[in-house]
């Protein structure tokens, strides 16, 4: 449905990925967790290496969850979901190169370590 | 006013001084009418007889004024008592000021965005009883706008954060949400802006954020806030009647106007539910005595209120809108305490300061939220008070994914499908690219008008495209007018605690 107005609407695609300097945004969520308030955004390189989203993103917005210490990409179990659809992302690949484009949702579900606090 | 042919031989009748003073309805005779009257038709809604539109609390301007004038008297009365009196001493805590600092910031300035809304609606709609309605509703807002910045000027002589409340709105990223709302009904048709502002800010809103806000403002000690309240509660009362009689009158006027007043009363009512859920922060949280639950107002304005409204309308054809409805009963006992964590790792970029509450408030929470508050939302609160006792209390370092509709932060959870510590994310495509949301009703509105809500202006992103004065925090304050170590961070050391301390000798 179109926006009702009197002349014509224009398209204005505010976030388009022309404005952001060479990144893209991408969004981060560890399934279940919820110390840190929402999910939350990033302006990233398309050409970062996946790797850097676990050694360098990850930790940002994460390393207040108690099951932090715990997280292990190496050996904990993870479930990447990248808009929506499982994957296995390639460490050394780009971003581009693993199919996270601009405004991409990044999930990950660790099933070991399923954030429940306190129990 | 004399007149040199006709000249008066006495004053005006009752009936004559009524009819000249009410009388601004007018035909056109030399323009062709939907030049003068654009608006009107675009939106789809089909009105056959604007004199059908009966206002109940039409008056004379002359006796609006009076009675204006004499609340206005009985109002900076009491106001200048507080002001004279050291009011702001008898709060209960200086913690009770940050709801204060939220309220006054997000609401001052949409009172004056609503001024210059029902101005133009005025303008544009045809019709005395709308006409004089909307124009009345404009002076009022006016009225309202004034003494919150009476009121902020009062507070900004003793606490952090009122200093610069309208760069502050049109920057800070949690205002983008009240500013969203506002601008969203001011940028659609007259009809569309009745019920945004008549029915979700009139109906919903004022029910839930006045009354129960109010009566917390009594229960902590700020009589300047409550008289201002009930000053202007006398006035909600009639913009109610307004907005209830406008959609009464759309829906009485033609039967196809029926499906288009159904969805832009629920676009509004969600999009206004919402806006209000910072006040189930500052109910449950910010307000040391609170005397009312966000989940009891819920009950009490929702689910009777709210229900019994749209059983009204159902005889003109209007369905009950249950899926929201039932959504914001399910969401009331999560609300408050996810938006209460959100501001709370978030400090360190906002006008106000956030804290844990004490073991006090943590025993109320559990005994008002007994099915959630202990199981999900206490081991939280005790983590970050664990952290903020070894020094280390946490502020979040990186930005929110917004909601491409509502502009709060992905931050609800999916209580509908039994998941409550689970974000709920929705997601869809327009012109290419993706957009993201905070729940299926926000989805639904952003792919009614897609071209409308592309184009918001999120602050998280504005900030990555470097439009707002860099990308640290220290920068982005320095934009938002926010002082750093001053006006943000825990209540715990914060220069309004210092000073709460000194006036009470603690």
């Amino acid at each position: 449905m179109a926006v009702k107005s009197i002349g014509e609407y224009p398209t204005i695609m505010k976030d388009s990925v022309d404005k952001f300097h060479g990144n893209q945004l991408v969004f981060i969520y560890w399934h279940a967790h919820f110390m840190e308030g929402s999910v939350k955004a990033f302006a990233l390189s398309p050409d970062m290496p996946f790797s850097a989203i676990m050694s360098d993103i990850i930790p940002l917005c994460y390393k207040v969850e108690p099951d932090f210490e715990k997280l292990d990409f190496d050996n904990t179990e993870v479930i990447w979901e990248i808009d929506g659809k499982v994957i296995t992302p390639d460490p050394n690949k780009s971003l581009k190169e693993n199919s996270i484009g601009h405004k991409s949702y990044i999930q990950f579900t660790t099933p070991a370590l399923d954030g429940k606090i306190g129990a | 006013m004399s007149s040199s042919t006709s000249p008066r031989k006495k004053r005006l009748s009752k009936k004559q001084s009524y009819e000249y003073m009410t009388r601004l309805g007018w035909d056109t005779t030399y323009q062709d009418e939907k030049k003068v009257h654009p608006y009107l038709e675009y939106e789809g809604i089909k009105i056959h007889d604007w004199d059908a539109w009966e206002d109940p609390f039409r008056m004379t301007m002359e006796s609006y004024w009076k009675l204006q004038a004499e609340k206005d008297k009985k109002l900076y009365s009491i106001i200048d008592a507080f002001a004279q009196n050291n009011g702001q001493k008898n709060i209960t805590d200086a913690r009770y000021v940050n709801a204060l600092k939220i309220f006054l910031t997000a609401v001052t300035p949409i009172e004056h965005n609503v001024v210059s809304g029902f101005a133009n609606v005025a303008r544009q709609f045809k019709g005395e009883g709308a006409t004089i309605a909307c124009q009345m509703q404009a002076i009022d807002e006016l009225r309202h706008y004034q003494t919150q910045v009476h009121t902020i000027s009062h507070y900004n002589k003793y606490f952090d954060g009122f200093h610069d409340y309208r760069t502050m709105y049109d920057r800070i990223w949690y205002l983008s949400v009240p500013k969203s709302f506002a601008d969203d009904g001011s940028s659609a048709g007259p009809f569309e802006f009745m019920i945004a502002t008549g029915f979700a800010f009139e109906f919903v809103l004022t029910s839930l954020l006045f009354v129960p806000f109010m009566s917390g403002a009594a229960y902590n000690g700020d009589m300047a806030t409550v008289t201002f309240g009930f000053s202007a509660q006398s006035d909600e009362s009639r913009h109610m009647t307004l907005g209830l009689q406008a959609v009464k009158f759309m829906l009485e006027q033609d039967a196809d106007n029926v499906p288009i007043v159904q969805r832009m009363m629920e676009k509004q009512l969600w999009r206004g539910y919402r806006l209000l859920s910072i006040v189930s922060a500052m109910m449950d949280y910010m307000l040391p005595n609170s005397p009312t639950s966000w989940a009891e107002a819920v009950e009490l304005y929702i689910e009777q209120n709210g229900v019994a409204l749209f059983k009204d309308l159902e005889k003109y054809g209007i369905k009950m809108p249950t899926k929201i409805l039932d959504k914001i009963i399910a969401e009331k006992e999560h609300v408050s305490h996810q938006l209460w964590k959100t501001l709370y790792v978030h400090s360190n970029a906002t006008a106000f300061h956030t804290w844990i509450p004490d073991e006090d408030k943590m025993n109320w929470l559990s005994q008002k939220y007994p099915n959630t508050f202990d199981k999900h939302y206490r081991p939280i609160l005790e983590e970050y008070k664990k952290k903020a006792e070894k020094g280390e209390r946490y502020y979040s370092e990186a930005l929110p994914c917004l909601c491409q509709t509502c502009q709060l932060p992905l931050l609800f959870t999916d209580v509908m499908n039994g998941k409550p510590t689970v974000y709920t994310h929705e997601t869809t495509e327009f012109n290419g690219e993706k957009f993201h949301f905070c729940s299926d009703e926000c989805k639904n509105i952003f792919e009614n008008e897609p071209k409308k809500y592309a184009q918001a202006w999120l602050p998280p992103y504005q900030i990555f495209q470097g439009n707002c004065g860099g990308e640290t925090i220290p920068e982005v304050l320095k934009w938002y007018k926010i002082e750093n170590a001053v006006d943000n961070l825990d209540y715990v050391g914060s220069p309004d605690e210092a000073m709460w301390n000194k006036l009470k000798n603690i």
